[in-house]
């Protein structure tokens, strides 16, 4: 889902023919294929492709970008947290965001950008994030839908990566699975007390944040894979594990019977075991609310990128500042 | 490419707050791990961003930070000349010496 921006791109403009290379690049470019094809791992100093390069600093950038705007919607409900624990477990969670968009800034570091050029590409709109950071959370039960369905839908998309061939990459994500866990758990939790022990209204509370988040939930992994004209790629290069479609079917199946448990019913009419396939089959997705909301146009996308511009600009006296601070006392420091 | 180096490439500006390299040491007996990186301006603000990131769930005892550029690295250009050395002197290793069956727990 973090390549939802590329899945609706063309082929890189760039890169297109190699046009003329040397035998020393081809040679390293074959070496490079077969350490892929062996399954080994391929670290930041190593040499690869440009376009393997490229492709990754996107992915990963933008996979950054979405955990920091993913804090903005949850944080909306800390100050209104039903309880003091729940509060706390918000609180603990957009914390985690924060800590995973700062692996996976490291991680795309690496490829050679930095830190203000990618926050730059993400506050002028040339950067994306993940389509579903721009639905308002509306009710407290859009916390627990989010834990369950949108974390949910993360965590199957970032397992596969933790075997991802770019090694940064892949250790970042072993990190953030850890920690995803309880993400998904707690929402999911916090949904179970509505349902089993809460009042008509807050059950219904939870069904209507249920109707609301499931359809953007499952178009977080991104479009069909024959319309996504870049996975080949990512898959060839093992950035990409499991195709969108795959991804998609395997959390439809498992949110399913999770759905059952809760007692909610899931808004598809469609929805429905086969069982000759042995998979849920499911409805038609309206890929247009996904191209308008991945292209600007979805309800929260200006609220989003203004608040973080303003977090950025707002917070440049503290960069500038704790940087004076440091200068004015590195002297007594190296002598120390 | 550098190579010898692993600080922030030459796209950094100088009103970038510097890269760390953090290190952990989860528990008494254990080694510090290196477990990522962090930008912060001096070594005081570094110290308490990595424990805020990277010990939240009780993984540390002992951290460690080290401005990136202060790390010296082995050139992966290189790797196969640099650790050559190495794979031939398999006599290092125990299994190369076959013992009688009677001694051989040694």
């Amino acid at each position: 889902m973090y390549t939802q921006a590329m899945d609706v791109m063309g082929k890189d403009g760039g890169d297109a023919k190699p046009g003329l290379r040397s035998a020393e690049e081809m040679q390293r470019q074959e070496q490079f294929d077969a350490r892929i094809d062996a399954g080994e791992f391929i670290e930041a100093k190593d040499w690869m492709p440009d376009h393997y390069r490229k492709t990754l600093l996107r992915q990963i950038s933008q996979h950054a970008h979405s955990e920091i705007v993913g804090m903005l919607p949850e944080g909306n409900w800390i100050t209104r947290a039903p309880t003091l624990k729940r509060k706390a477990i918000l609180l603990a969670k957009v914390q985690d965001e924060g800590g995973h968009g700062l692996y996976l800034y490291a991680a795309a570091e690496t490829l050679g950008s930095s830190r203000d050029q990618m926050l730059d590409a993400l506050h002028t709109g040339k950067a994306k994030y993940s389509s579903i950071f721009n639905y308002p959370t509306l009710t407290w039960a859009d916390m627990g839908t989010i834990g369950w369905l949108v974390d949910g839908a993360a965590i199957m998309n970032q397992v596969p990566i933790c075997r991802c061939s770019y090694a940064p990459y892949a250790r970042a994500m072993v990190r953030i699975c850890r920690e995803e866990s309880f993400h998904q758990r707690q929402g999911y939790d916090a949904l179970l007390t509505m349902m089993q022990q809460g009042t008509d209204a807050q059950r219904a509370m939870v069904q209507d944040a249920v109707n609301r988040w499931w359809w953007p939930s499952i178009m977080m992994f991104g479009p069909p894979d024959d319309q996504s004209p870049n996975s080949a790629q990512s898959m060839r290069w093992g950035i990409k594990r499991v195709s969108n479609d795959t991804l998609r079917q395997k959390f439809i199946d498992a949110t399913v019977e999770q759905a059952k448990v809760l007692g909610v019913t899931l808004p598809d009419p469609d929805l429905q075991w086969n069982e000759e396939r042995q998979h849920h089959d499911y409805g038609a997705i309206d890929w247009s609310e996904f191209w308008r909301v991945i292209g600007g146009d979805g309800p929260c996308n200006e609220e989003r990128l203004g608040a973080r511009v303003k977090a950025w600009e707002d917070g440049a006296w503290v960069r500038e500042a704790a940087l004076a601070h440091a200068a004015k006392h590195a002297p007594a420091q190296a002598a120390a | 490419m550098t190579t010898t180096n692993t600080s922030s490439p030459d796209s950094a500006t100088a009103t970038e707050w510097p890269l760390w390299e953090v290190f952990v040491r989860s528990k008494a007996g254990l080694d510090h791990k290196h477990c990522g990186s962090l930008h912060a301006a001096d070594s005081g603000m570094a110290i308490q961003l990595a424990r805020d990131v990277y010990t939240r769930r009780q993984e540390g005892t002992s951290v460690w930070v080290v401005r990136s550029d202060q790390i010296v690295a082995s050139d992966p250009g290189e790797k196969g000349m640099y650790f050559d050395p190495s794979e031939d002197k398999i006599y290092r290793h125990p299994t190369f010496y076959v013992l009688p069956a009677a001694v051989d727990h040694m």
